[in-house]
């Protein structure tokens, strides 16, 4: 008799635990073909509310490690990823479509994605920090520093190579995430969560949330301890995203507008992807004997 | 103390001031087809100019002639536009002495900061962004930098002049070409400006000024040929701004309120702190964002700081402006007059406790004592909203975790101060404070080539340095 495979459960990733939904909603995720796959938790308002909590919690610890352990960590989370291929690329062709190949390709632009931003950690603050020399006797300089909680709306097709390059650019400038994941294709985000958990990336960095972006993106914009938001995950839905970023004026975050349509993952990000969610810090002090 | 001065008026014959003022539209000056205000001298109440208040008619032609010059202006090669910013600068210093004297009479602020702090680092402005105009490919901010098109720009009555230069010299600079709406209270120096743009042979339609009150500035920002909007001012009109460019392509950058922390440990140099906490609070009778209205102290230095305190304030001379001896000009208008007082009798209700030196105000105009409140709770009011006035609140703390604490707590994050003579604890609460601008061992100090901006509710965007570029150009964000 053939053996009847264990399946697993698709929980919420929040404070470095999988909870499920407070709500206990789930909802049906299928694959391209419309066949069933699995039931995924269904994120509400209140777990919005915990993965804040948490990712606030975080943020201290986060932002004061030194740039060289956060790159560190963004290359570890890489490895792990790389280790995980197969797996990964069996969600992205299940959720995605296409072929083994196409799935493939877009595991390893995944990875290789990860190291590019983990090799940014302690070099962005020399790229666009800078001496002032001021008309007068002072030590001046600018450097940046992390925003603070960032929620992140993650595209809604492209589930693996989308969401990592929204999240690794958060994450390596020392803010910490509230990510929703797409709603239609959430699988690969569930499993990269999974790798966020065995990759030494402290629990509560990144917090990731299955469910509607139109539901939940009303929370995560208002919500006041949230320092700023990426909308991308509402691309091609221009009311939404303006109603987003009228909420997110509340406490004036910093908001990443979606774009018309989903970017070309593929393409070089450039820095604007950090360049958001960074405050640059000016300091002074005078120079004497 | 015990000093008396004779009176040292600055003489107010070099200004001209006409007895109204319309718009300027495309290099000219034109009637505004809306109604009128006045502009008086808060020293004295006077009136000093009628001036025309821009109609939504009105800036959409301000707006018009910023389009049709822009496609000239932009295509100037950087080298040729370097060079207007560079005459601008240069007429800037020839006029420093009546830009100065008209700034002191329009806003009430002594003549010693019009004269040696906000002219000369408005001429330092239009410097320091004159020598990037040709430079931009090397600024780091992407490899061809290109002008976004049309500023709506905004700007507040403390530093009128000041403020149009940290606008207009980034954006022209860029390639952009502007419509600027100055304060209503305080026309008179931008509309000086207007003329030595006209001097400096401008094209028409780079620099367009349009006076107003908020209808005017609404207009303004939510024009839809707009690319671009700059504000400084309040962080309520600042989120209202955010609410109404939402859903446009409009790049933002707003410069809004805050509530720093002046941090005195006890290890500072207490003469040097003695005199940042004043020029940090009372420099600019507090109309300053980034004032240091909460003056965190160590607890076990509190007595000593607040006796050479007040023995400091006490010395503080109130009154005309003009006055080359002034320290303390006139609050801005009767309305900010009303709204400082109204805070501090909320403070006093609250509990805390109100002190100010024996001071004779003048008769006439618009004042306000230098004043400090101890007792201060961080939940009173007056340690939670900015007073924009001559007020300090006064705390204490023990540990510098505590400082971090106290001084963090506020949705504000504009500047912040710092005084200990050890630099390990320097550089450690400087990457503590969530603030954009952290002074050690000194404070309220500005340059074009430092970078100025907030956290949190104090806005979004730099204005000052490479950084201020990016905010002007295409796809940059640094």
């Amino acid at each position: 008799m053939a053996r009847i495979d264990v399946r697993k459960t698709y929980k919420l990733y929040i404070g470095g635990a999988f909870p499920r939904s407070e709500s206990g909603y789930s909802y049906e995720v299928t694959d391209n073909k419309g066949k069933f796959v699995a039931n995924a938790s269904l994120a509400s308002r209140k777990d919005v509310r915990d993965a804040v909590v948490a990712a606030r919690k975080a943020f201290g610890p986060w932002s004061s490690r030194t740039a060289y352990n956060r790159g560190q960590i963004l290359y570890r989370i890489a490895e792990v990823m790389e280790d995980r291929r197969p797996q990964f690329e069996e969600a992205v062709r299940q959720s995605e479509g296409g072929s083994a190949a196409l799935a493939r390709g877009q595991v390893d632009a995944a990875v290789d994605r990860l190291v590019w931003y983990a090799g940014w950690a302690d070099k962005l603050a020399q790229v666009i920090g800078n001496a002032n020399p001021v008309a007068g006797p002072f030590f001046n300089h600018t450097a940046p520093e992390p925003t603070g909680v960032v929620g992140v709306l993650a595209p809604q097709e492209s589930s693996l190579l989308g969401l990592v390059s929204v999240v690794a650019p958060v994450i390596v400038t020392g803010n910490t995430a509230v990510v929703v994941s797409s709603y239609a294709r959430p699988l690969p985000a569930v499993t990269f969560s999974e790798v966020l958990a065995t990759s030494d990336v402290p629990g509560g960095v990144v917090n990731i949330l299955t469910g509607d972006a139109a539901a939940l993106g009303p929370w995560l914009a208002a919500h006041m301890d949230v320092n700023a938001i990426d909308l991308c995950g509402v691309a091609g839905s221009p009311e939404l995203a303006t109603s987003l970023e009228v909420a997110a004026a509340d406490n004036l975050k910093r908001v990443r507008r979606a774009p018309a349509a989903e970017p070309d993952w593929a393409l070089d990000p450039g820095l604007s992807p950090m360049t958001a969610f960074v405050e640059q810090k000016t300091v002074w002090h005078p120079i004497g004997i | 103390m015990g000093f008396e001065y004779a009176p040292a008026p600055e003489s107010r014959s070099i200004v001209d001031i006409k007895a109204s003022y319309g718009l300027f539209l495309d290099g000219e000056f034109v009637d505004g087809r809306g109604s009128s205000f006045k502009t008086v001298n808060p020293a004295t109440e006077e009136t000093l100019a009628e001036i025309a208040e821009a109609s939504d008619a009105d800036v959409d032609l301000a707006v018009r002639a910023a389009r049709r010059a822009f496609r000239g202006w932009s295509r100037m090669s950087g080298k040729e536009r370097a060079k207007y910013l560079f005459r601008i600068a240069r007429i800037i210093q020839e006029r420093g002495r009546e830009l100065a004297v008209l700034e002191s009479i329009d806003n009430g602020k002594p003549i010693k900061e019009s004269r040696d702090v906000d002219v000369p680092i408005v001429a330092a402005h239009f410097f320091y962004y004159a020598g990037w105009a040709d430079k931009l490919e090397h600024a780091g901010l992407g490899a061809n930098p290109q002008p976004l098109g049309v500023a709506g720009q905004v700007i507040p009555w403390n530093f009128p002049l000041l403020m149009l230069a940290w606008k207009v010299a980034p954006a022209l600079a860029c390639g952009n070409t502007v419509v600027l709406k100055p304060a209503e209270t305080t026309p008179l120096t931008a509309l000086l400006f207007a003329e030595i743009c006209q001097q400096a042979d401008l094209p028409p339609g780079v620099v367009n000024i349009v006076t107003g009150a908020g209808g005017t500035g609404q207009a303004l920002v939510s024009h839809p040929d707009v690319d671009k909007v700059a504000f400084t001012g309040s962080t309520e009109v600042g989120k209202a701004i955010a609410r109404a460019v939402a859903g446009t392509d409009k790049k933002v950058t707003l410069e809004l309120g805050g509530k720093a922390a002046n941090i005195v440990f006890d290890d500072a140099p207490m003469d040097q702190a003695i005199e940042g906490i004043v020029g940090g609070i009372f420099f600019n009778q507090g109309h300053v964002c980034c004032a240091g209205s909460r003056l965190l102290v160590q607890e076990s230095v509190a007595d000593e700081v607040l006796a050479r305190l007040k023995r400091r304030m006490s010395t503080l001379r109130v009154g005309d402006p003009l006055d080359k001896n002034t320290d303390i000009g006139a609050i801005n208008s009767r309305e900010q007059l009303e709204r400082i007082r109204e805070l501090c009798e909320i403070g006093e209700a609250e509990g805390a406790e109100r002190w100010a030196p024996a001071c004779d105000l003048p008769s006439s105009g618009f004042w306000f004592p230098p004043t400090l409140f101890t007792g201060v709770a961080q939940a009173h009011r007056i340690a939670r909203e900015e007073v924009f006035g001559p007020v300090l609140s006064v705390l204490t703390f023990r540990t510098p975790a505590e400082a971090v604490e106290k001084a963090n707590n506020t949705p504000y994050g504009l500047s912040a101060g710092v005084w200990t003579e050890k630099g390990s604890r320097i550089l450690h609460m400087a990457s503590q404070l969530r603030a954009g601008v952290v002074w050690a061992n000194t404070f309220n100090k500005f340059d074009p080539a430092s970078p100025f901006g907030g956290y949190k509710e104090s806005g979004y965007g730099r204005e000052g340095g490479r950084q201020g570029l990016a905010a002007y150009l295409k796809g940059a964000e640094a």
